[in-house]
């Protein structure tokens, strides 16, 4: 785990680790940052396939929800309008689809990340509480092929991290 | 305390974070209105105003469940009074927070940033105070479950899908869920943020638990932008379709005054026009008494005051459309909404309305209003009597003297409507400033992004 002051310096070491072939490592920042992701290899998520698959859901079930109740279970006949008036069904048909596809951000997005997890082996580093404040961490694990004690701990103090510590695992 | 308020020179626009702030004076600034010992005194105060006031609330509603909605000054022909008015401009007050929180974000306007936290949350609030109405009004809230929701029964009896009301309830229920679940996952970040900033065991623990083990992951990051993003495009339409499914409740009815297809447009920018003018009633205190100014800068109270301006001309238009278009109709019960209102027994509604909404606002084409802080407060309170007023037009004006003259009528509320109105201004107001003690009110995470330590460089 190495710690580093600024942004740039993150992202440069996160390059130089992934031109190195390591691919099991994580960086930790204070606010979203993108180079950050890309450099250690994280690219494309299914966050949206899982938001489309709620907003279908959502808009089947609240059309066939209006179709059943106006048109199968309670059939009132209002000014002369079909059972099955489509048009009057776009608007809870729309507003479901939204439901579905909100509940699936929100908990597709949690559940793809592994959250809640309170435990994780990085929270033990000592200075990791800053990774929430104002400073940027590479962490790359030993479960990596590539990874040895001396090699990796060589290759990051290349990059002069504030500091580079061992996490307990 | 934070700098004062300096207008820059002529054609430069004030900053919108103040100078020289870095990662540890935002997380120290934000975080420290939480985590401190010090309760201030101001805040007491207020909350122990804000507790009384729903407390009536509480006795006004009580006494409602138990006498029925006699009680109110709703009569034949007006069936409709302060419930509705009051439901419909507190829903238009939440439009704001979204609009801010999602709009602005696609449009990739960072000066959302510092406001859109405690936007969200007013938009939550907000919505909870609406919700309230079309519960209560119903008499007997009870039975308003078979009535309102799709809940199999053994009456066998379902809700009218065909009818603006119903969209209502589910317009409305996704909005207060999709708020809370932006609102939500905005918190996570910042929670990580209280926890590690800790300084006692109990409170590390309990944030430690709203903030799920969030670390920072750069992979985590990445999923959580994206879902932010798919948010914001998915509230943009839900706050479009909500006011304007609110605007069916009347334009989908026959009622002169009621029956216009400009009805959704026009509510959707008066929404947003009363939304902003609470988002300045909650900032501008809450930067002065927290001494956020470098945060929340002129230059948030400037765009403000120019989106209020602009949703303003939108809705003086539309005013100016309704009394056209019953003028050019020639339609004898059209011709008579627009004689009510300029010369009947509420003309002088009508007239407040226009000085609320039209012209006093026309102040804000000036600069040196949208700079001076308190002259926006009270511009801002006025905005909102307006917007009140407006519904109260709309609502009371049309049903008072429709189709017969033997059934015209006159409307006046009582001590219960406003006290249930008064009551949820002030639990409007607890849970506001419950939230500013709990919760961090401006995203740490968001306003790390604006200083310039922030960016990579080549």
């Amino acid at each position: 785990m190495a710690e580093f002051e600024t942004p740039t310096e993150l992202v440069e070491a996160a390059k130089g680790a992934y031109a190195a072939g390591y691919r099991k490592m994580d960086a930790y920042t204070p606010y979203p940052l993108e180079e950050a992701a890309e450099a250690i290899g994280a690219h494309h998520n299914r966050v949206a396939l899982v938001v489309l698959v709620g907003a279908m859901l959502g808009m089947i079930g609240g059309y066939s929800l209006e179709y059943w109740v106006s048109a199968i279970a309670y059939p009132i006949n209002v000014g002369g309008k079909p059972f099955h008036s489509w048009p009057a069904f776009i608007p809870v048909t729309f507003e479901c689809a939204v439901l579905g596809a909100c509940l699936a951000a929100v908990f597709g997005m949690l559940a793809l990340n592994g959250l809640p997890q309170p435990y994780h082996p990085v929270f033990n580093s000592p200075n990791f509480v800053r990774a929430s404040r104002d400073r940027f961490f590479l962490c790359i694990e030993s479960q990596d092929p590539r990874f040895s004690p001396s090699d990796t701990r060589k290759l990051l103090e290349s990059y002069k991290p504030e500091e580079i510590t061992e996490v307990p695992y | 305390m934070a700098a004062p308020d300096i207008l820059p020179p002529k054609g430069v626009r004030p900053p919108i974070i103040g100078p020289g702030q870095t990662f540890g004076t935002i997380t120290d600034r934000i975080a420290g209105i939480v985590l401190t010992k010090h309760t201030p005194i101001f805040w007491v105060a207020i909350v122990a105003v804000a507790a009384a006031l729903f407390g009536m609330l509480q006795t006004a509603v009580g006494y409602l469940l138990v006498k029925g909605t006699g009680i109110w000054g709703i009569t034949i022909p007006i069936g409709w009074g302060f419930a509705i008015v009051n439901f419909v401009w507190w829903i238009g007050i939440g439009h704001a927070g979204t609009l801010i929180s999602a709009i602005l974000l696609l449009f990739k306007q960072t000066w959302r940033t510092s406001i859109n936290r405690f936007a969200e949350a007013m938009t939550i609030f907000a919505v909870m105070q609406a919700g309230l109405f079309p519960l209560i009004h119903t008499g007997r809230p009870w039975l308003a479950a078979y009535w309102l929701f799709p809940i199999p029964l053994t009456m066998g009896v379902w809700p009218q899908f065909r009818s603006p009301l119903i969209w209502d309830v589910f317009a409305v229920s996704t909005y207060f869920t999709a708020s809370f679940l932006f609102w939500g996952i905005g918190l996570i970040p910042d929670f990580a943020t209280l926890r590690d900033s800790a300084k006692t065991l109990v409170v590390r623990r309990i944030y430690g638990m709203l903030a799920m083990g969030w670390r920072g992951s750069a992979k985590h990051w990445n999923r959580y932008e994206t879902a932010y993003m798919l948010l914001a495009g998915l509230c943009t339409p839900l706050v479009l379709s909500v006011h304007s499914v609110v605007s069916l409740d009347f334009a989908v009815s026959v009622v002169p005054g009621w029956h216009t297809t400009f009805f959704p447009p026009y509510f959707v920018a008066g929404a947003i026009y009363s939304g902003f003018a609470m988002v300045l009633m909650l900032a501008i205190p809450f930067r002065y008494l927290y001494g956020m100014q470098d945060f929340i800068t002129l230059r948030h109270l400037q765009n403000a005051a120019k989106v209020m301006l602009a949703t303003g001309m939108i809705v003086a238009y539309a005013y100016g459309l309704e009394m056209f278009m019953g003028w050019y109709s020639q339609d004898k019960y059209e011709l008579a909404m627009v004689n009510n209102r300029l010369h009947g027994p509420y003309s002088h509604y009508y007239y407040m309305l226009i000085l609320c909404n039209i012209l006093i606002p026309q102040s804000l084409w000036l600069n040196k209003v949208r700079s001076t802080p308190w002259i926006l407060f009270l511009v801002a309170i006025v905005i909102n009597t307006g917007m009140w007023l407006e519904r109260f037009v709309i609502v009371v004006m049309s049903l008072q003297r429709d189709y017969i003259p033997s059934s015209w009528g006159m409307y006046w509320f009582t001590k219960w409507d406003m006290m249930i109105f008064i009551g949820t201004m002030g639990f409007f107001t607890l849970l506001f400033f419950i939230f500013i003690r709990l919760m961090p009110a401006i995203s740490i995470f968001e306003m790390r992004t604006l200083i310039p330590q922030a960016k990579v460089k080549e």
